[in-house]
């Protein structure tokens, strides 16, 4: 039976043999994770106990916030918005993220420094600094909508829109999408390309039968970072957007911070990390799946 | 037939990751020129150039005690976070347990939940605990968010990284403290601060956590920034965007040729 267990937990490895002679040094190592263990409990896992508590005691005990949450016509305009929101920016990642990640992979060493350099930008940009930014570029008579007013499209209001939010959510996420895309193009072996071209394949076809399917990780990782980040997003669409296009988040701050609904906070709470914990689920099922059919094909 | 539709593709494809690449970077340089504005108001592009924002910055306490906060805040986080993580990290790759996926999970896991229900829940946590608006407070919520960002580049480095070292060092008679100090923690040390580099910009960065557990007493300059656009048109954030831009570039510059520089000389 132990020796089941020792097979399942992993290969055996020259610690596993000092740990086993040693049980005293292996606690003293264990006792590392100490630190890091409480900070976590005080600042992360107490949190969420207490919005479940919430959830399901505030006013009363029972599942009263959630018949309500499920109930309120409101509540369900804002979810399906959340969702639509978070697929619109994925898409547009997607489509500007794949081109840019394929490039990068392309370049050769000198640009493709300077393409990563340009995709790091952002993550050392403070996300209220660019948010700001988004605030001056989109807002009524500014740069963007002058331009577009240049071009004949006339006076398109942007902030406080949802789609304001969706073009400052892509810039700000798309380098989440990016970087483990680049990180699968950059392990697809290449000569696969030279060995199906020279079977007689077609640039677009060794791109669609050969690069798309092995890429397709890496498309996953991006799109759900992105996605489960939208979802959750608070400051962008609470400058951006307006209380009339609200996201999730921002009900679950106006019902603490307005209305002191603490139940209702958690009960939404809830939602959104359940829903988060199935997204990633779903998904962890998919590629494991589709991972076992690419072994299977070798 | 082929050649010249190749090179059109070719080219299109550089156009478009041009234009993408000026929609990365482009947006948050324009806080530079606004913060030059001689007016009142966040018409863009200014029409006149001042510095009168800048003195308007550094005059007005709130600012400064605002940028002051962060700066606190934000060095204690790289030291706390940067320890607990570094320790994290020795632990999960140098011991093999059972349910070790299980505890990396949920060490990583602050990366992806949802910041705001964090956010509702620490708020009542520190409501109850008289931690509102306290340097504590701030440390503990944004170490949190740091530590997976600690603990990524220190397992990756402690992973590429030769343990016979450690066992030579050993064997010509260093103690552990002596091996980790003049072995493994040179060894590791690009990762280290990287990590703490980390740290830092998380915690100078952080907004939603911030939001809540603020007091009128103590408040990091993201969250004066965001009460500031909320409230009013004053170009003075546009200065705050602006010093917050210079800070973290520099930092991380000097960060990345540090390191490069270190892997060359090795």
């Amino acid at each position: 039976m132990a020796t089941v267990e020792a097979l399942v937990a992993g290969p055996i490895t020259a610690d596993t043999v000092i740990d086993q002679a040693a049980p005293s040094k292996r606690w003293g190592r264990l006792g590392l994770l100490v630190p890091a263990g409480l900070l976590l409990i005080i600042g992360f896992i107490v949190p969420l106990v207490i919005m479940l508590w919430y959830a399901f005691t505030d006013p009363s005990v029972g599942f009263g916030n959630f018949a309500w949450y499920l109930g309120d016509a409101v509540q369900q305009r804002i979810l399906l918005r959340t969702f639509t929101t978070a697929v619109n920016v994925t898409v547009i990642c997607l489509l500007l993220g794949y081109p840019y990640a394929y490039a990068m992979v392309a370049a050769g060493p000198k640009l493709r420094a300077v393409l990563t350099l340009l995709v790091l930008v952002p993550f050392w940009t403070s996300l209220m600094v660019r948010t700001f930014a988004w605030v001056i570029l989109l807002q009524d008579h500014g740069p963007i909508q002058s331009l577009l007013a240049t071009v004949g499209l006339g006076q398109i209001p942007l902030i406080r829109t949802n789609l304001g939010v969706v073009i400052g959510m892509s810039q700000v996420l798309l380098p989440f999408f990016v970087l483990p895309l680049y990180a699968v193009m950059t392990n697809i072996d290449r000569r696969l390309i030279l060995a199906s071209s020279s079977l007689g394949a077609g640039p677009i076809t060794s791109f669609f039968r050969i690069w798309l399917p092995l890429s397709l990780p890496g498309v996953g990782a991006g799109s759900l970072i992105v996605f489960i980040s939208s979802l959750g997003f608070y400051v962008t669409p609470a400058l951006l957007g307006s209380p009339g296009n609200s996201l999730i988040s921002q009900q679950i701050f106006t019902q603490v911070n307005g209305l002191l609904q603490w139940g209702r906070a958690g009960t939404m709470g809830v939602v959104l990390i359940v829903i988060t914990l199935a997204i990633l689920a779903i998904l962890a099922l998919v590629i494991g799946r589709s991972t076992s059919t690419i072994k299977g094909v070798r | 037939m082929r050649k010249p539709a190749a090179r059109m593709w070719k080219g299109a494809l550089w156009l478009f990751c041009a234009l993408v690449a000026l929609w990365l970077a482009a947006p948050s340089l324009i806080v530079i020129p606004l913060s030059l504005t001689d007016k009142p108001s966040f018409s863009f592009p200014p029409t006149g150039w001042s510095t009168r924002w800048y003195t308007n910055f550094f005059q007005d306490p709130s600012w400064v005690g605002a940028l002051a906060s962060s700066l606190q805040v934000g060095a204690l986080v790289a030291v706390v976070a940067t320890i607990a993580g570094t320790a994290a990290a020795a632990a999960l790759t140098r011991s093999a347990f059972r349910g070790q996926q299980t505890v990396k999970a949920i060490l990583l896991a602050p990366m992806i939940a949802p910041v705001i229900v964090v956010a509702v829940g620490l708020y009542a946590l520190f409501l109850r605990t008289n931690l509102l608006g306290t340097t504590l407070g701030f440390v503990i919520a944004h170490s949190v968010l740091a530590l997976p960002f600690v603990i990524i580049p220190v397992t990756a480095s402690l992973n590429g990284f030769d343990r016979r070292l450690e066992s030579a060092a050993a064997i010509c008679g260093a103690n552990r403290w002596t091996t980790f100090r003049q072995v493994t923690l040179p060894l590791v040390a690009p990762g280290v601060i990287s990590g703490a580099l980390f740290a830092f910009v998380t915690s100078f960065d952080e907004v939603v956590l911030s939001l809540f557990i603020q007091s009128p007493y103590l408040q990091t300059l993201p969250v004066k920034m965001y009460a500031s656009v909320t409230r009013d048109t004053d170009p003075t954030i546009a200065a705050a965007a602006t010093l917050i831009l210079g800070l973290t570039t520099v930092l991380t510059l000097t960060t990345t040729f540090y390191i490069a520089r270190r892997n060359r000389v090795r």
